[in-house]
């Protein structure tokens, strides 16, 4: 039922595509047609399936995710993806909201680790739904929208973190020779058609593109997330599969998101 | 009003304390450490991909503004990578295929590419060139005209050999891929890109 009325929506929306691309062929008009008709996005319908995930009791230990702190304090969602990524006592590292995701789950609820990152994101080639990860994300995430980023910055190890996700992004390696910067480190910037974001700088690119994540992603009928997106520009640059949640995947969202401060989320986002 | 401004001049004095005992040389460290861990494992994902040459390591430190002696070591090295085939002219009509068709090598096991399929430049990625083509990106410069503007000639055409083959055997810490020097493309390839750019009768000069 889901996946008909997601491809009827997917239809109209590449009508659109079509439409867009003969004048402006970038992906700004998606996003100007979800803030006039935020309704109309199907990723709304990913949120509720991941609120319904997130409050159903899951895992060997029988709890739901309501009994995990994502940095406001046990239970709370509402503001706590404007606040990430951000240093964790408990687990002593700076995390982003999909590695936090994977603690509350292996060590609140009893999920094995291994098993879940077996399959974290949709195949869109397979048209397959969204993941549980990936519903789960959109959800808490959405519960930030309107909010400023406003990542935290006071703890040494935050500031460590954006340091070491600056250098990564600079980091040039791999059979053509990229680094993030190869693409994102200069104003007005296309690959093809595709206008890419100058997150070299703080400021007005960052905060868009980091403000519309999670996102519904037109192109492959699905809802992504951050992981997924350093995942895939890490496949562009044809380096190996990112591990998901890693320190590698952290450090370069903790640098975007530093970019992007005082930017405004609008979640979940729409894009090409 | 005074208690949110000494907060947050307290915060960037403990800011300031940090950087100045986390030196280039702690961040590097958690760099390599972070890129160790930061993929799978296996062999279907080619790790031997994040293994750095000397050239993109300075490249990287220095984000790509080497010094000017750096610059002069890494030319004088990228230029010794490069290999001449007997002609450097190739057939154009083969040349805009290649320029044309994606790079290919995707490894991994959520999408990789098929082994066997076709490796291109995706030229268009990053250059303007035929200028039927619209869907042409701009990090590079425009090569519409390249032929009649530089000249049909040995040293355009050894130039342009080069610089495909190893970009940085001109220009130290270029953003182009060194398509020939990391077997992205052959020789072959590469001398038919050249005839794409240089010959009269290819639609980039027309
Ligand atoms: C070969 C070019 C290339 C490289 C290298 C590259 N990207 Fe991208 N990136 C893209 C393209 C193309 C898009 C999609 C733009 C669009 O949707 O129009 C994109 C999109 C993004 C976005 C989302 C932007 C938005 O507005 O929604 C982020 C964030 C991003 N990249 C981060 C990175 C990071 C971090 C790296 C390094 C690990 C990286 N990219 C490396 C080409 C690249
Ligand atoms: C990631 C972007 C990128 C890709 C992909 C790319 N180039 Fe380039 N290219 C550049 C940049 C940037 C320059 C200018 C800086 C320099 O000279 O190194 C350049 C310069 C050139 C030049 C020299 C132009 C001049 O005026 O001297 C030629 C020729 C060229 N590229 C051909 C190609 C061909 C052929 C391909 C495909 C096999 C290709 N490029 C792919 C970015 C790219």
């Amino acid at each position: 039922m889901k996946k008909l009325l997601l491809s009827g929506l997917l239809m109209s929306s590449l009508a659109l595509t079509v439409v867009y691309a003969a004048e402006e062929p970038n992906a700004d008009a998606y996003r100007e047609m979800t803030y006039g008709d935020r309704d109309a996005n199907p990723a709304l319908l990913v949120v509720d399936r991941g609120e319904e995930l997130f409050k159903a009791k899951r895992g060997s230990k029988n709890v739901s995710m309501e009994e995990c702190d994502f940095g406001l304090g046990k239970g709370v969602v509402k503001g706590v993806y404007a606040e990430l990524p951000r240093y964790f006592q408990d687990t002593d590292r700076v995390q982003d909201l999909e590695s936090r995701m994977l603690t509350c789950m292996t060590t609140v609820q009893g999920f094995d680790e291994a098993e879940l990152k077996k399959k974290t994101y949709a195949n869109e080639k397979a048209n397959e739904d969204n993941t549980d990860l990936e519903a789960i994300a959109v959800y808490i995430a959405a519960q930030s929208d309107g909010m400023k980023i406003n990542p935290p910055i006071a703890h040494p190890k935050e500031q460590e973190m954006i340091k070491v996700g600056e250098a990564l992004f600079y980091h040039r390696t791999g059979p053509l020779d990229f680094s993030c910067a190869s693409c994102h480190g200069a104003d007005k910037q296309r690959i093809r058609l595709q206008n890419l974001g100058n997150f070299s700088k703080a400021g007005a690119d960052a905060q868009k593109a980091i403000g519309g994540w999670p996102t519904y992603r037109v192109s492959h009928a699905a809802v992504r997330t951050m992981q997924h997106r350093i995942w895939d520009c890490e496949g562009q640059m044809r380096l190996p599969d990112t591990e998901y949640g890693s320190p590698l995947t952290v450090a370069l969202i903790a640098y975007l998101t530093s970019q992007a401060k005082d930017g405004t989320y609008v979640l979940p986002g729409m894009s090409r | 009003m005074k208690k949110p401004i000494l907060a947050s001049v307290a915060l960037s004095i403990l800011a300031g304390v940090t950087w100045a005992a986390g030196d280039d040389k702690a961040i590097q460290a958690l760099v390599d450490q972070y890129i160790s861990t930061g993929y799978q494992q296996g062999d279907k994902q080619h790790l031997e991909r994040l293994k750095q040459d000397e050239t993109l390591k300075i490249c990287s430190e220095t984000r790509n503004k080497p010094s000017d002696e750096q610059a002069k070591a890494i030319v004088e090295r990228e230029k010794a990578s490069i290999k001449y085939p007997e002609k450097m002219l190739g057939s154009w009509e083969k040349g805009k295929e290649v320029f044309n068709t994606g790079f290919g090598m995707r490894v991994g096991v959520i999408m990789p590419d098929k082994a066997d399929k076709p490796r291109g430049g995706n030229c268009y990625a990053c250059h303007a060139a035929d200028p039927k083509e619209v869907a042409a990106g701009n990090i590079g410069s425009s090569l519409t005209g390249y032929g009649k503007a530089r000249g049909n000639n040995e040293t355009n055409i050894k130039y342009t050999y080069e610089k495909i083959y190893n970009s940085q055997a001109h220009v130290a810490c270029s953003n182009m891929p060194r398509f020939g020097a990391n077997g992205v493309l052959n020789p072959e390839q590469i001398a038919d890109l050249v005839a794409f750019l240089i010959d009269p009768a290819s639609p980039v000069n027309k």
